[in-house]
């Protein structure tokens, strides 16, 4: 080929005879249960993505293009939940296809809103939103990727920082451990020097306990957070549930909101169903 | 798969769509047999776990239902519930919902427009490669979609399921000067939009015109966002709620989001031919100039033309956002406290693919009693059916690959949200 003459034409004093340019890591997005907006988060990075484009091949990602390269893939980023038999037996395939699987968003690193249904009776809530449940064949659960297999990294939020999973990218690629911040949102609000809302406001805040990322944007628009990052790393749920309680929250509010992105994240989980047991 | 005379057009994965979708067409020589659009992404369940929710949750919630326009749930569900309990919101909060929906117009029409739909023209898979050849246009496509993206992050908080919007306002509003500081974007993006319309009308479009029912707000005067009446070209005019009375839902094996039509007759077409037809005198001057200056007045009967229709909007949602800015007052309060009361509230507003319909009933405490969601692609979903029967045909003399990608890409006119309906489009033409 004309481009391999080029590179040897360039490779000329000192260099050995040129090694063929490294093959460009192969990228895939893998879809399950989830609103896509994980994945869109790529296509938002508009200042980088032409750049991400360059370094990588985007070897599958439906969203975005008709081509679909078989794998094995570099990287696998996975958005979504699993809640059907036929993505239970996917998501095998696509570990197999990968070798680094990176989860994105709160779906499919915790199960996502649509965990909601893991308290309740799930075919009621179909006959709720289906006039032929029959037709409708989904698991009693919504459950994350890492409790069908193995994941390597699992990046946080609903939506997840786009700044994040660049970050996460280039650090795998060049195998070092990535940046990512396991504190809680209150450590991202000292630095922005918010005045604290629960403190100075009295406004329930699930900050305490959940993992930043988001540059504790909530508390900047004068509301509390509601936790759609995740729990941080050893968060105290307990703590917070009984300044919920002098705040005057009943049981269910503050189980509601244990209750929402992240359900399903075990700590959060065990939360809002403590306080249900009071 | 072709035998004698009859043939499969099988999209397994339709690509360049929002969410999880396949079609299947069946052929039986020059006639169409079966159409299905499939819908296999796994139902959510959005309309049962929003019982028992207090109705301030319902924003946050009914966003996580399609990140690409989780602005149009959270106006939906506001407008629905704030009927529901009777809040009056102040103008300058009504103005700053139009400008956020602004955003989102820009960022999902600049994000169909060229990096879905342009390269079905160009003769691309995608984007990248098309940005191989087209390096300016696609650099131009990002920074406009960025615009509208930054309008939601001043407005909203963040661009994908932003946290400002609330029941009765928003949490906290933008000062004057914040927004000023779009106008110098937006000045650009507005040219790079009037280029979008040069630029998409002088495509090659196949010759397919259907007659449409085309159904959309309509207000009285102003392009609709939030507000309106619900009208159509044979004679629907109705208020949101009596929505249900008009219109039907019904439930099909083979996709896992419902079906609509109007009661009594058959599919309809919501979306930016809809509302461009019913709506065109509404628009301002800027964006009717640029309709016209490429020759497309209503009624425009061709699907895939919706390209030009679409930049036509981008245009007006470059021009309203200016017109707002330029307006815009601080409200007093960020919002209206809610009152203590029970009631039933609907509303319909225009997200980037078409009308999304919301109904909450609220009990004494506050909590969602029950929950209804009508979101765009779920109406567009038997006139997508309706139209391939129509367009299979026309191709029934084609190579199966390239017909195959014919249907696809009239799929991809609609812009279909499968995460929505409930979402990814894969297309199968057989052909016994």
């Amino acid at each position: 080929m004309s481009s391999e003459s080029k590179r040897k034409g360039k490779a000329k004093a000192g260099a050995t005879s040129s090694p063929p340019a490294r093959p460009k890591p192969k990228i895939g997005v893998f879809k399950f249960a989830s609103c896509d907006g994980c994945q869109l988060s790529l296509l938002d990075a508009e200042d980088e993505l032409l750049g991400v484009v360059g370094a990588v091949e985007i070897a599958y990602f439906p969203e975005a293009t008709r081509t679909m390269l078989k794998g094995p893939y570099d990287i696998g980023l996975v958005e979504g939940s699993i809640t059907t038999h036929h993505d239970a037996e996917r998501i095998q395939e696509v570990r197999r296809k990968c070798t680094t699987l990176i989860t994105i968003g709160a779906c499919a690193t915790a199960g996502g809103i649509q965990a909601l249904r893991n308290w309740k009776d799930v075919d009621e809530l179909i006959r709720v939103v289906y006039a032929t449940p029959q037709f409708i064949s989904t698991l009693k659960l919504s459950t994350p990727i890492a409790e069908h297999v193995p994941v390597d990294f699992e990046l946080r939020g609903c939506p997840i920082n786009k700044y994040q999973l660049i970050e996460l990218i280039s650090a795998t690629l060049a195998g070092r451990k990535p940046n990512i911040p396991t504190y809680s949102v209150c450590m991202e609000c000292k630095r922005k020097a918010n005045v604290c809302i629960a403190v100075a406001r009295g406004i329930a805040c699930l900050g305490p306990v959940t993992q930043a990322g988001c540059g504790a944007l909530c508390p900047a628009y004068d509301r509390g957070c509601y936790g759609c990052y995740g729990p941080m790393e050893t968060p105290n749920t307990a703590s917070l549930t009984g300044q919920f309680r002098i705040l005057g929250q009943t049981d269910d509010q503050v189980s509601r909101a244990f209750r929402s992105f992240n359900a399903w994240a075990w700590q959060f989980r065990k939360a809002s169903e403590e306080c249900k047991r009071v | 798969m072709s035998g004698r005379g009859g043939r499969t057009i099988t999209v397994d994965t339709l690509a360049r769509v929002e969410g999880e979708g396949a079609l299947y067409i069946k052929m039986a020589g020059d006639r169409v047999a079966d159409v299905k659009l499939k819908i296999y992404e796994p139902p959510r369940l959005f309309e049962a776990f929003l019982r028992g929710r207090h109705f301030s949750e319902a924003p946050d919630i009914t966003a996580r239902i399609c990140g690409i326009c989780p602005i149009a749930y959270q106006m939906s569900a506001i407008h629905a519930i704030e009927r529901a309990l009777g809040i009056k919101i102040a103008p300058e909060v009504r103005l700053l919902r139009r400008l956020f929906y602004c955003g989102e117009w820009i960022e999902s029409h600049a994000l169909h427009v060229y990096m879905l739909h342009a390269p079905d023209f160009l003769g691309y898979a995608d984007v990248i490669e098309m940005a191989r050849d087209h390096r300016e246009v696609v650099e131009k496509a990002l920074r406009l979609k960025k615009i509208g993206n930054r309008i939601v992050q001043l407005v909203g908080g963040r661009e994908i399921h932003p946290i400002s919007a609330a029941v009765g306002g928003f949490h906290k509003t933008p000062s004057k000067r914040q927004l000023r500081e779009l106008v110098s974007d937006l000045e650009w993006a507005l040219e790079a939009s009037l280029e979008t319309v040069r630029f998409t009308s002088t495509l090659q479009f196949p010759d397919f015109e259907q007659d449409y029912e085309f159904v959309a707000l309509r207000h009285p005067e102003e392009y609709p966002f939030c507000e309106g009446r619900l009208v159509s070209n044979r004679g629907v005019d109705i208020d949101a709620a009596e929505y249900e009375d008009c219109f039907t839902e019904f439930h099909v094996k083979h996709s896992n989001a419902l079906h609509s039509m109007v009661r009594g007759r058959g599919s309809y077409l919501v979306g930016p031919l809809a509302r461009f037809n019913l709506n065109f005198e509404k628009l301002p001057e800027v964006a009717r100039k640029a309709a016209l200056g490429v020759g497309l007045k209503p009624p425009v009967k061709n699907l895939f033309r919706s390209i030009v229709v679409r930049a036509v909007e981008l245009v007006f949602a470059c021009a309203e956002a200016l017109r707002i800015i330029a307006e815009y007052e601080p409200p007093d309060a960020p919002r209206v406290e809610s009152p203590n009361r029970t009631g039933v509230g609907q509303a319909i507003t225009e997200a980037p693919r078409g009308i999304l319909y919301h109904r909450y009933a609220i009990d004494e405490h506050g909590l969602i009693v029950t929950a209804k969601i009508v979101p765009p692609t779920s109406q567009n979903q038997k006139q997508i059916e309706d139209d391939l029967r129509e367009y299979a045909a026309q191709l029934a003399a084609w190579p199966l690959e390239e017909a195959t990608w014919k249907c696809e890409q009239a799929v991809r006119c609609y812009d279909p949200c499968i995460s929505c309906a409930t979402h990814f489009l894969k297309v199968v033409i057989e052909r016994e």
